[in-house]
């Protein structure tokens, strides 16, 4: 059965005069891994930071698990508790420690009791491996560390969706392969996940199916395989013969 | 025994520079105490200009002596690292403790030797120091005001309440931290409110507010054995029904008139005065301020025309026009709109305007704090769901107003220092009654120790503040 939990159709979007996003249309099924690439200034960013709303888009229609995303922000929080979001620079909330920063958004916003949400953030803490520095503040880890809270606390949401914006552009090498890891296993347990991302070796092992984005359209869209054997445009040609 | 070169003093012969340096800068700093101390001067048979400069010349060379780099002892290392690091250094650090020096044995006999205390009357003060005995006379005053003598126990209690119920907090239990803000922003202020307005100004309307007291006590003590299920309602019921009873049933108003309970005395606000008008302005001028200055801050970068116009309009204006004005049309001004039968205490326009004014600061400060937060941070508060309030509650507020605790501590200083001026409407709080005082014909020429006592006193309360925003940031310090 196609489930279709992501539905843009024919969306466009203006930074001022400049337009960032032209004649959009994608569909996302549940459980299905995309990876997005693409070079910088292509709008990949822009395009999943639209799916949760955190940029507008000016025309078309972006449909969310069944909610239109439109001027009418009354419902907009309830999508994106159900959309989590991972950064680029981890946007972790240095004020609080890492399980504060898992219990914050299931306690006020999901109303959850105070246990319950710490032991659910201690078992997504086990699941990126860093449980046993929960109790530490943010400026005291290292970034791969970091951005594997980020992913934590975004599960901590439990969401049908997970957007990862970059994770792993601000990491040096060596903590890439961690953070790589937590989302393999992620994507291994059946989460529907966008990921927008220059790792190539990441997209061969999970992704269901690849993008490729150049100058605010999508200029290729193919099965995994299809994508990297036999590319069809003679820009993703380009593109694959200098980042491979 | 190594060549000896005064110009480059070196290691090899450490001991030789040490002691002709250390016999140098000894001398010069000898000479200058004499000449301070005891008024001699032994170098009076030189020429005056060199007798004058002399300590100076003989200092720096002694400095410029012992100014060897790693020479293995501790305390000459230190002293070359602190004070001596180049002849500039060096010259002005002899500058400043000359100066020092020479200023202590005038500032030594006017504030202790040469001063007088005894006594009470002005005749006593002979000698050509301070008359402390003015302060000691018109402390009461000072402190005070024009509040009626008898009467001044109101006055201490209160302030012994409030700091009793605002140092509480420290020794909360585990269980109750987290109602501790609610405490500190809702509560607190109106408990304090009630307190000075009804309690140090008296009159019958006291008693509405004494019975409010009683009846939250008594509802709080049964309310810790009230099942949590309940308390909700307990709250909302218990303390109203209470206050009713006490008002209409218990102690219903003939029961005052028949001079059973005696109504403490009414005492207007235009006799407060003295320290603990400074203390009563500044209090509810600095806790007033922040809340509307924080929601003007927000709502300067709100997305709706209407609020962010109307913040824009109110940071202005309170900005733009000098405190002595604000102060004269909330004064003479404000009443004209009223309606006749309303009136509203000169105190409380007063402070009115003062937090209105010292709000438009604390807007603008918090803004800089709101501004410097990464966009990262909005984003990843959006994205966990939160809406405008939990966003601003949970993530954003905590950590903007921790960058400016150094800003709004300088605002509240200013806003401490700024209340001398409610002279203009008639209020005399320490400074005013300080002009008052020094020109009672009695106690003529005394200006300068009173003026000298208010310094003291705001130095104290201006530090602790500083000191204790201090503090506060490096409670909250979590980065690295």
């Amino acid at each position: 059965m196609s489930d279709k939990i992501i539905q843009i159709t024919e969306m466009n979007k203006w930074f001022g005069d400049f337009q960032v996003l032209k004649n959009i249309n994608l569909e996302v099924e549940k459980n299905k891994k995309i990876v997005v690439c693409g070079p910088s200034g292509s709008g990949k960013s822009t395009l999943i930071r639209c799916i949760n709303r955190l940029e507008e888009h000016q025309q078309g229609s972006i449909i969310v698990d069944g909610n239109e995303l439109t001027e009418d922000t009354k419902d907009i929080e309830k999508i994106r508790a159900e959309v989590g979001m991972v950064f680029q620079q981890f946007n972790l909330f240095p004020h609080l420690s890492i399980l504060d920063n898992c219990t914050l958004a299931p306690i006020w916003v999901k109303k959850m009791p105070k246990k319950e949400a710490e032991d659910l953030a201690l078992q997504h803490l086990e699941k990126v491996q860093i449980a046993d520095q929960a109790n530490k503040y943010p400026g005291q880890l290292s970034g791969g560390q970091q951005q594997r809270c980020a992913i934590a606390r975004a599960l901590c949401m439990e969401p049908k969706i997970m957007l990862f914006d970059e994770p792993t552009s601000a990491l040096d090498p060596e903590m890439i392969k961690e953070v790589l890891d937590a989302m393999v296993n992620l994507a291994k347990a059946g989460m529907t996940m966008i990921v927008v991302t220059h790792e190539m070796g990441f997209a061969k092992e999970v992704a269901d199916e690849v993008i490729f984005m150049d100058e605010g359209m999508i200029v290729e869209r193919a099965e995994t395989k299809e994508f990297f054997a036999n590319p069809k445009s003679d820009r993703t040609k380009l593109f694959l013969s200098q980042i491979l | 025994m190594n060549k000896l070169n005064f110009l480059q003093p070196d290691k090899n012969n450490l001991n030789t520079y040490l002691y002709t340096g250390v016999i140098l800068v000894a001398l010069s700093i000898f000479i200058v105490f004499l000449n301070s101390f005891f008024n001699k001067d032994i170098i009076s048979f030189l020429p005056g200009s060199i007798s004058f400069f002399l300590p100076l010349i003989l200092g720096f060379i002694g400095l410029h002596l012992i100014r060897i780099d790693y020479s293995g002892l501790k305390f000459l290392d230190s002293i070359n690292k602190n004070i001596n690091t180049n002849n500039f250094n060096a010259f002005l650090s002899l500058l400043i403790v000359f100066v020092v020096i020479k200023s202590l044995p005038p500032l030594l006999s006017w504030f202790i030797i040469d001063a007088n205390i005894a006594g009470d009357s002005k005749d006593v003060c002979t000698g050509s120091g301070a008359c402390w005995t003015y302060i000691k006379i018109w402390f009461n005053r000072f402190m005070y005001g024009m509040y009626p003598n008898a009467e001044q126990w109101r006055i201490n209690l209160s302030f012994i309440a409030l700091a009793f119920l605002g140092t509480i907090g420290f020794f909360a239990t585990e269980k109750f931290k987290k109602y501790l803000t609610l405490y500190y922003v809702a509560v607190y202020p109106v408990i304090a409110f009630f307190f000075i307005f009804f309690f140090i100004s008296g009159g019958p309307i006291f008693f509405d507010f004494s019975y409010g007291i009683i009846a939250a006590v008594i509802s709080i003590i049964i309310g810790f054995f009230i099942p949590s299920k309940f308390k909700m309602y307990y709250f909302i019921i218990v303390p109203i029904t209470l206050y009713i009873l006490l008002k209409y049933v218990f102690f219903y108003e003939e029961l005052i008139e028949l001079g059973k309970l005696e109504a403490l005395e009414w005492v207007e606000t235009g006799a407060w005065g003295g320290l603990s008008l400074t203390f009563i302005v500044s209090f509810f001028c600095l806790i007033f301020c922040f809340p509307i200055g924080l929601f003007l801050s927000l709502g300067r970068r709100s997305d709706f025309p209407i609020i962010k116009y109307f913040s824009i309009g109110m940071i202005e204006f309170w900005r733009g026009v000098p405190l002595i004005t604000v102060l004269f049309m909330s004064s003479v001004m404000f009443p004209m709109f009223l309606p006749e039968d309303m009136f509203i205490d000169k105190l409380v326009r007063v402070i009115i305007a003062i937090s209105l004014f010292e709000a438009a600061y604390v807007a603008e400060v918090i803004r800089g704090g709101l501004q410097a937060l990464p966009r990262g941070q909005y984003d990843a508060a959006k994205s966990l769901g939160m809406g405008y309030w939990k966003m601003h509650i949970l993530v954003i507020l905590p950590q903007a107003l921790k960058l400016v605790i150094p800003g709004i501590a300088n605002t509240f200083l200013a806003l401490v220092k700024d209340t001398p001026l409610i002279f203009v409407v008639g209020l005399l709080e320490i400074v005013g009654m300080l002009n008052l005082a020094k020109t009672n014909p009695e106690w003529l020429g005394f200006a300068m120790e009173g003026y000298v006592f208010a310094s003291v006193l705001f130095f104290i309360i201006c530090y602790a503040m500083s000191k204790y925003s201090y503090n506060l940031e490096q409670k909250y310090k979590t980065e690295r």
